[in-house]
């Protein structure tokens, strides 16, 4: 594969007046995981079901391994798999049956849709229920054995929508190895998620969308550093609190933000521990010893906040 | 739904076309599906058969006294010839209302998602559905043939005539299944799919030979109840099954009576199997 593995321009698709995707573009190439983070309804499930030929959008272009979803579905459904947000499996058949059925359906023969069909629930570790009834599974079992529909025809680029959610931790690092494994084959895989460790852990890149904009884009360190060197969180004793941020922003020159429910005063540090002494002797100099102070470089949470709450509109 | 800025012609192109026999065999892969749903699930077989054994066992004793008098001598007097071939006709028809049913189930549960993310032939799921639910009404109406076989129905022309009446039949309630598949399209929810299935089929099912012969209808209802559907194929089925003695006070020969069906079925699936399909294209769950 030389095209991009996915390429969409300027996808517009609203629902009445919800902007669901307002003009997103987004590439990427093929051998790696893109990690698309933003809140609940921020538009991520609709981008990937543009992707995947499900949703026509209303104006915009997308392809998917070279090939054009809105003028060629067929062949862009060929190249991909999708494990939607919820599992689309069936109740009534066995997990065997369901994946050896869209084997088929991707125009496997027979005995190679049997093959797969087994290995797939061997990787997923579900060959022991493999013949019962999926109503029988659990939650967590028929997300996986939805993972394993969308792998059955081994496509190019698959498509994961908050593929782990739901599912208990030790699963879930079995499907993180799932995933890179599928990655080191050659698949391409575009997942979304509300765990942020998730994508700082498995992604190569990360898309940021917020009210169906595309508001940030890189590597995971490259998101980190949009928001500054460092971040020195404080806390103090509520009393103090209006003359701490006032002191913390006369020299510092930074804006503090209070976090009520960690109870912490959140700074950005662009110098980092020399940043840490200037607080250490301002609030000295005020005469207010913290009850705690931290300085630590910004987690992906942390940029995730900075970023999504800059979007900020009123409801 | 709103306005795509592609002409429909760039997502129908030729090109990326299924070939027919991938799509045959995509649609036998989805009809083997559902018939292993109907099997699992025998309450779908058992309500299926239940339901219209209970009817034909109410009309014959309840209202086959009066209306097998009002037949006069015909039929061998006994109001249940004249009503099996009826009955037979009523059961396809409802038979068809499941495919409304177990599509919007597919549709709530994500299926259809899942199969219209794989490559696939547009009318697959749909044909899949179709058929096997076919395959269903032909066990439902047997199953009522038998039946009414134990309660005294008697076929006048033999076997063969009877199988080609129940051939009619199952035809039927597979045009009738397209249009329960647009049907379940359109509202989505199988509460929704159980009541808006009722409203084609009420007034056709009264308005018919089914029950009572025609002529015993108000006046007015007459133009429209000899020509429609229901009242065509219920008086093929009679055709085949009771002979010339129906066919004698019939208005239509057998063979008149067997090109309207045929007519009908090939009317109704050439204006709802395009609308399903496309409906289903467009459908976002
Ligand atoms: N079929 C639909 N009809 C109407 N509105 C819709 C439809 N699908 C999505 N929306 C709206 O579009 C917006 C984006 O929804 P989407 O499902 O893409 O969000 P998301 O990022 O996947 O959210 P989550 O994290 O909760 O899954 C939401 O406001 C949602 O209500
Ligand atoms: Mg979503």
């Amino acid at each position: 594969m030389t095209a991009p593995a996915v390429r969409a321009e300027n996808v517009v698709k609203h629902f009445g007046d919800v902007k669901a995707l307002d003009g997103v573009s987004l590439t990427f190439e093929p051998g790696m995981i893109y990690g698309l983070l933003g809140p609940n309804g921020a538009g991520k499930t609709t981008l990937i079901r543009v992707l995947t030929t499900l949703l026509r959008p209303d104006s915009g272009s997308a392809e998917v391994a070279g090939v054009d979803v809105l003028a060629n579905p067929t062949g862009a459904r060929r190249r991909l798999g999708l494990a939607g947000q919820s599992a689309a499996v069936d109740e009534f058949l066995t997990g065997y049956e369901n994946l050896e059925m869209v084997g088929r359906l991707y125009g496997l023969g027979r005995a190679e849709a049997k093959r797969r069909a087994n290995d797939v629930l061997e990787r997923l570790t579900l060959s022991d229920a493999s013949a019962r009834q999926v109503k029988t599974y659990s939650g967590g079992m028929r997300r996986r054995l939805d993972l394993g529909a969308s792998m059955v025809g081994r496509p190019d680029v698959l498509f994961l929508d908050e593929p782990t959610t739901g599912i208990d931790p030790a699963s879930r690092i079995d499907i993180w190895g799932l995933i890179t494994d599928l990655v080191a084959s050659g698949t391409t895989i575009l997942m979304t998620t509300q765990y942020l460790e998730e994508v700082d852990q498995l992604a190569t890149r990360i898309g940021v969308i917020d009210h169906g904009v595309m508001i940030a884009e890189g590597t995971s360190d490259d998101l980190k550093n949009q928001i500054g060197g460092a971040i020195i969180e404080l806390m103090v004793r509520a009393g103090n609190r209006e003359r701490v941020m006032e002191t913390l922003r006369s020299s510092t020159s930074q804006e503090p933000t209070y976090d009520p429910v960690r109870d912490l005063i959140t700074l950005p540090a662009p110098g980092g521990t020399a940043d840490l002494f200037c607080v250490v002797r301002a609030l000295d100099a005020i005469d207010i010893t913290p009850l705690a102070i931290d300085v630590h470089k910004p987690t992906l949470d942390d940029a995730f906040l900075a970023l999504t709450a800059d979007q900020e509109v009123p409801a | 739904m709103t306005t795509a800025t592609l002409p429909e012609a760039a997502i129908s192109g030729d090109a990326h076309r299924i070939s027919l026999i991938a799509g045959l065999r995509d649609t036998s892969v989805i009809v083997r599906r559902n018939m292993v749903r109907n099997v699992r699930l025998p309450q779908l077989l058992i309500f299926a058969t239940i339901q219209p054994v209970l009817f034909l066992l109410l009309f014959n004793y309840v209202f086959g006294g009066s209306i097998g008098l009002s037949l006069g001598g015909a039929y061998g007097g006994k109001y249940i010839n004249y009503l099996l071939p009826g009955m037979l006709v009523q059961t396809a028809m409802f038979s068809s209302m499941q495919t409304a049913i177990g599509l919007t189930e597919d549709l709530g549960n994500g299926v259809i998602d899942r199969f219209r993310s794989l490559p696939i032939a547009r009318s697959a799921v749909l044909a899949g559905r179709t058929s096997a639910d076919m395959v269903r009404t032909l066990f439902v109406v047997s199953l009522l043939t038998i039946v009414g076989y134990i309660v005294g129905f008697r076929t006048a022309d033999g076997l063969p005539k009877l199988a080609i009446g129940l051939i009619f039949c199952v035809l039927f309630g597979f045009a009738l299944s397209w249009v329960m598949a647009f049907v379940g399209l359109a509202v989505k929810t199988p509460e929704a799919a159980n009541s808006a299935a009722f409203l084609p089929l009420f007034p056709l099912m009264f308005a018919s030979s089914i029950f009572v012969p025609v002529d015993t209808l108000p006046s007015w209802m007459q133009g429209f109840a000899e020509n429609q559907p229901v009242t065509v194929l219920a008086d093929t089925m009679r055709g085949y099954v009771l002979g010339q003695e129906f066919l004698s006070t019939s208005p239509r020969s057998l063979t008149t009576l067997s090109l309207f069906s045929m007519f009908w079925i090939v009317v109704i699936l050439v204006i709802a199997v395009p609308l399903a399909v496309r409906k289903y294209r467009r459908t976002v769950a």
